[in-house]
């Protein structure tokens, strides 16, 4: 069983004690401990179940690589699935409970599958699942959907808040071990700033554990001195709880900072998601150890081996008391010593190599520990946890030689450097034969805007796994990040291990009974018999085989699985290791929380709303708002509990019978000014708006260079070289830039400047047959009759005490006046019209009450007309085409066989022959099918409304040949299966001759 | 506006200012009759890229090779133009006023660079920013220019729609706390 040692335990402090929970349980731990010490202090071996056969697991790992350990964390608005019992520090009240399982850990109903796992190979479900189709819908997916899965989805809010921060450095150092802190040390000594930061609470690395003498100090002094010396630099910034998530593009790093889950709920942000900005990046990060594939490899209480010692060292915490060690590599009697030297008991190590005769082999003997060579384990026996392990020959099939009772093991199949922040951006890697493990290659680094790698590995993360070799290494990747010359670091000390014997599979020629039970992604259950299975099938790439099997695809994303799927995968194919190679490694290295991503970007800064001077009044008085770009529009303004419906007829009457006030603040102004401002706009309207006389409005059309119609607008010209171009409200930002884009990059000899001036400005449209009057009553001394300011015109004056322009444009078709005053008064601007157009009964109007009145006037609506495949000659605009210009942008496109195609549908106007609406996007049919055996169209609604004025339903379209079609009936059927007809009719329903908006 | 005009919290005070007066000025920056316009109206010369000459709420910024922001009190922008439309006669240029359009905000505290930093992907090491230095940027979702009134001070620009979001940002942010870098 587990337990806590009498004594031992760097990180624990047994004077503070902490209480928390598992599955309900009330455990106790000690500050300093992690869940997962804390858990098996409590003799938990048992933390979870794996995803697909709810096989028992335990902790295998001491780190951020362990796959098993993953619990549900916290309750209600503090809930979290999925948290790694390795990494998450205890605090008094924590709440865990276990993972997929039902309906209780200790007996889970799911276990089942394990003995179909005969049954369930890899690629299992694809096999399965694909007919008949219709089951995968209805049947198999609802049931694997409920079975499957790990931890639950949180229900409730998070409370908690998350912030971003934005640092630029030098050197960036992730990872905070031995090797991150002499690179730190040596760049910092050349005087450039530098931040390192490490994932854990923990400084050191795994290096106080097995003690190696630096600089003749002790590995803890030795790193405590380096502390020191690094936190006396200015230039030099340490964290610690904060992991490189990912490396990007241009030394662009996201790191992770955990500010609260060592305490638990509480003020402040709990997560900080940092973007590092660094010339170059260190990555120091380390390696993990491999486990080895042998039967019964996941059974619990089979664990790493230096994971296993982790915990006696760190945490006074003993896995059990009969460890056996199996390995195929020196590093591992490291456990073997540590365990005899705490008074644990150590009945065998099992060695793969024929002959290990190392210095801490030799001192393995000599502390009487029984070493077996050439050997292996041929079974684990044990379900909740291990009893024994068989011994077999490793050269032979698995015949069993001896059982040997035990509740531990120690399992070591060599290290692999953690080379994911390398490959993120590029770096690639180099196979080492006498590792047996992936390194990055230095010749081949992700290079930055220099052409140089920006990434440095350094240390145990480059490959170099003796501490010597990894401090020398690391502190020689400080320098040439920082720029200076090579000099030398420390120097260490530590005992010489021979080499490493690579295992792919424990005995090499074990039977398929065994190797069905060799287990590589715990959390995902692929084992050894599936990578197997998938190459015979003829899964050759790696990419494949692992989407196949699931190898690597779980929330560790293979830190374990990867290297010993792929050597199975290489065998099986008779292919050597770096010819199949690695899958890819992708950010972020460990799963990030969802709410650092979104940082401050939640509630009422989700996302920026934009708001017109008058948006407070609005809110104020019943407008319910629609979106328009970025802006919040008043829909319509609904007054004593009408409808949204009545209130948007009533608004388009008031506007027709007397006036209403449109806020249209949103529309774009760009202002337009230099000598060849006439030649530019020329080039970028369909029309000519050079020959605008000064103090006179035209309406426009913009295309892009493929001619179809991009945006529309009225343009006023203002003096001899300025004119003001109105856009779309949607439209502002992006014509602005589409100038720029033309000025800058094409025509960047013209003398033309472009500002957007589009927020200095609030405009109200004065709309309706009493807009005049109510104009007049403001005062201010302005002529705004028909003879002064008549249709299409603009002057600047006062409008009762504000400095105002009035343009004579119409998008209603009535008599009005759109004015604009600056920004700031606004507000007073539209409170002044409201007051004084109270005995003309003026009334504000929304969108939909424009929208309405724009169609029955058959204005078209960009956007709604136009789709970004529809041209100006489509929608009767052919008037606004120049023909005297030798070009404008979209003139060559326009004269292309399929625009001029006559067959294109073509815009006229709707009325339903029964008085009803036409359902928005519905289709014109004609006679026939397709080769599809759908129905042939003729043309299409783009704009369809009850129109209040007419009282019926009215609606433009594009109808082939429509314009030569006046007066005959299209059928437009409905997705309740009848259908309407309508008629074929100009477009312009209201005031043809135009009487009232030149009036 | 939000409801408060400002908030303060121990990193920072948030306060959103009155109007602003700015023009924008496009035109040749190297022209003598532009410089001498410009140093009439705030008796400041052209800043070098990445720089602005703001002394309180008179001075100038770079904001591209070939555009100025001018501010200066709100009042004295009309006149302002008229002056810089007669001295810049017969010269291609562009002045328009801008100050409606923009919303201005003070960030002052000891955690002001921190506030900053948390927002905008700009290095705010004492080295690398300091009074006299103007940035365009990105301030969380929206754009965004600052520079620093004093050591620890920092004058914020932004379009005026988005004014809510910006000081509803700022405010958020210096509640949060310290980050402890700067």
């Amino acid at each position: 069983m587990s337990t806590r040692l009498a004594t031992g335990g760097r990180f624990i402090d047994r004077s503070q004690p902490r209480a928390f929970s598992f599955n309900g349980k009330r455990l106790r731990g000690y500050a300093g401990d992690t869940l997962a010490s804390a858990l098996l202090a409590n003799d938990q071996m048992l933390v979870g179940r794996s995803f697909k056969y709810h096989r028992p697991r335990g902790v295998v790992a001491a780190g951020a690589e362990e796959p098993n350990g993953l619990v549900n964390l916290g309750k209600g608005q503090h809930f979290e699935p999925n948290q790694r019992v390795t990494t998450t520090e205890l605090f008094d009240g924590l709440e865990a409970e276990s993972q997929n399982h039902w309906p209780s850990l200790e007996f889970d109903v799911g276990a089942v599958n394990a003995r179909l796992s005969r049954f369930l190979p890899a690629g299992f479900y694809y096999k399965m699942f694909i007919h008949p189709r219709s089951f995968w819908k209805h049947i198999y997916e609802p049931f694997i959907r409920a079975s499957a899965g790990l931890g639950k989805a949180p229900k409730s809010r998070d409370a908690d808040t998350y912030e971003h921060f934005h640092a630029h450095v030098d050197v960036l150092v992730i990872g905070g071990g031995i090797s991150g802190l002499a690179a730190a040390l040596a760049a910092g000594r050349a005087g450039v700033r530098v931040l390192l930061i490490e994932q854990t609470a923990h400084w050191g690395g795994r290096a106080p554990v097995d003690d190696p003498q630096i600089n003749g100090l002790g590995a803890e002094e030795w790193i405590n001195s380096t502390l020191q010396a690094l936190e006396e630099m200015p230039n030099v910034q340490i964290r610690t709880r904060m992991m490189g998530a990912g490396v990007y593009d241009h030394g662009s790093v996201l790191c992770y900072e955990q500010l609260t889950d060592h305490i638990g709920p509480k003020d402040g942000p709990r997560h900080r998601l940092w973007q590092v900005r660094a010339d170059r990046v260190i990555t120091a990060t380390g390696a993990i150890e491999r486990p080895l594939s042998f039967a019964g490899n996941d059974v619990p209480g089979v664990m790493l081996a230096a994971a296993l010692r982790d915990f006696v060292v760190n945490f006074g915490v003993s896995v059990g008391d009969r460890t056996v060690v199996v390995t195929n590599n020196d590093d591992a009697y490291r456990t073997a010593i540590v365990l005899k030297t705490a008074g644990l008991d150590v009945p065998c190590i099992v060695d793969a190599r024929p002959a290990p005769t190392g210095e801490l082999v030799a001192e393995a003997r000599a502390l009487g520990i029984r070493v077996e060579a050439g050997k292996g384990i041929a079974k684990v026996k044990g379900g909740k946890r291990v009893t024994a392990v068989a011994l077999c020959a490793q050269a032979g099939e698995g015949a069993v030689l001896e059982e040997i009772p035990c509740d531990a093991v120690a399992m070591s199949g060599g290290w692999s450097p953690v080379v994911h922040l390398w490959s993120h951006c590029g770096g690639k890697l180099t196979w080492d034969e006498a590792g047996a493990m992936f390194r990055p290659d230095p010749d081949r680094p992700p290079t930055g805007a220099d052409g140089e790698g920006f990434v440095l590995a350094a240390g145990t993360a480059n490959g170099f796994l003796a501490t010597s070799e990894a401090l020398a290494d690391a502190y020689a990747a400080g320098q040439i990040a920082a720029g200076i010359k090579k000099g030398k670091g420390p120097s260490a000390l530590a005992p010489a291990e021979e080499p490493m014997a690579p295992v792919w599979m424990m005995p090499q020629g074990a039977a398929i009974s065994l190797r069905e039970k060799m287990w590589l992604d715990y959390q995902n259950d692929v084992k050894v018999s599936d990578v197997q299975l998938a190459a015979r099938e003829g899964y050759e790439s790696v990419e494949h085989t692992k989407r196949y099997t699931t190898l690597g695809m779980a929330t560790d994303q293979g830190k374990l699985s990867n290297i010993n799927g792929l050597a199975i995968l290489s065998d099986s194919l008779g292919r050597p290791i770096p010819s199949v190679g690695t899958t890819t490694f992708r950010p972020p290295y460990t799963p990030i929380s969802m709410g650092a991503i979104a940082g401050a970007a939640r509630d009422g800064l989700f996302q920026p709303i934009r708001k017109t001077p008058m948006h407070g009044w609005h809110e104020a008085n019943g407008a319910e708002f629609e979106p328009v770009g970025q802006w919040r529009r008043p829909y319509a303004f609904r007054r004593n509990g009408e409808s949204t419906e009545a209130a948007v007829h009533r608004e388009v009457k008031n506007t027709r019978d007397a006036v209403g006030l449109l806020d249209a603040s949103t529309l774009g102004k760009l202002i337009v000014k230099g000598p060849d401002a006439g030649k530019f706009l020329d080039m970028l309207y369909t029309n000519m708006m050079s020959t605008l006389p000064v103090g006179k409005c035209r309406y426009g059309l913009m295309c892009s260079e493929n001619g179809f119609l991009s945006d529309d607008g009225v343009v006023a010209r203002i003096d001899e070289d300025t004119w003001l171009c109105h856009t779309t409200t949607g439209g502002a930002d992006r014509i602005h830039a589409w100038m720029e884009d033309w000025l800058q990059c094409e025509w960047w000899n013209w003398k033309v400047y472009v500002a957007n001036v589009t927020e200095q400005y609030a405009q109200v449209a004065v709309v309706g047959p009493k807009a005049r009057m109510l104009l007049e009553k403001l005062g201010g001394g302005m002529d705004l009759s028909k003879e002064a300011l008549p249709f299409m015109q603009w002057a600047d004056g006062r409008i009762g005490d504000f400095d105002a322009r009035v343009y004579r444009i119409s998008f209603s078709g009535e008599l009005s006046y759109e004015v604009a005053v600056p920004a700031g008064q606004g507000l007073a601007f539209w409170e002044a019209l409201l007051a004084a157009g109270e005995e003309f009964g003026v009334m504000p109007y929304g969108t939909e009450a424009l929208h309405i009145m724009r169609a029955e006037k058959g204005f078209i609506m960009i956007g709604d007309e136009t789709d970004g495949t529809i041209i100006p000659q489509d929608l009767g605009l052919s008037w606004a085409i120049s023909k005297k210009k030798d070009d404008y942008l979209g003139k060559r496109a326009h004269q292309r066989p399929h625009m001029t195609d006559p067959n294109r549908w073509k815009l006229v106007g709707l009325e339903t022959t029964d008085g009803s609406v036409i359902p928005d996007g519905a289709y014109a049919v004609s006679e026939g099918v397709n080769d599809n055996g759908q129905r042939n169209t003729q043309g299409r609604v783009t704009s369809t409304y009850m129109s209040p004025t007419l009282g019926r339903g009215i609606a433009m379209g594009l109808i082939l040949n429509g314009p030569d079609r006046m007066g005959e009936l299209v059928e437009f059927p409905k997705i309740d299966g009848t259908s309407v007809t309508a008629k074929i009719v100009s477009p312009v329903f209201y005031d043809p001759e135009g009487e009232k908006q030149n009036g | 506006m939000a409801e408060a005009m400002q908030k303060t919290s121990p990193m920072a005070v948030v306060t959103a200012l009155g109007p602003r007066g700015m023009i924008t000025l496009r035109g040749d920056l190297a022209a003598s009759k532009l410089k001498a316009v410009c140093k009439a109206l705030t008796g400041a010369d052209i800043p070098a890229a990445g720089h602005a000459t703001v002394v309180k709420e008179t001075g100038l910024a770079w904001m591209s090779p070939d555009e100025l922001l001018i501010m200066l009190p709100h009042a004295e922008v009309p006149a302002a133009i008229a002056k810089i439309d007669a001295a810049l006669k017969g010269s291609h240029y562009l002045a328009v006023d801008v100050s409606d359009a923009r919303a201005v905000f003070r960030v002052c505290g000891s955690g002001a660079r921190e506030v900053m930093g948390k927002l905008c992907p700009v290095d705010l090491h004492p080295d690398q920013f300091a009074p006299g230095q103007f940035r365009r940027t990105r301030m969380g979702q929206i754009a965004a220019a600052f520079w620093m009134r004093d050591a620890a001070t920092f004058e914020v620009v932004c379009f005026r729609s988005v004014a809510d979001y910006a000081f509803d940002l700022l405010t958020v942010s210096a509640k949060a706390g310290p980050v402890g870098y700067y």
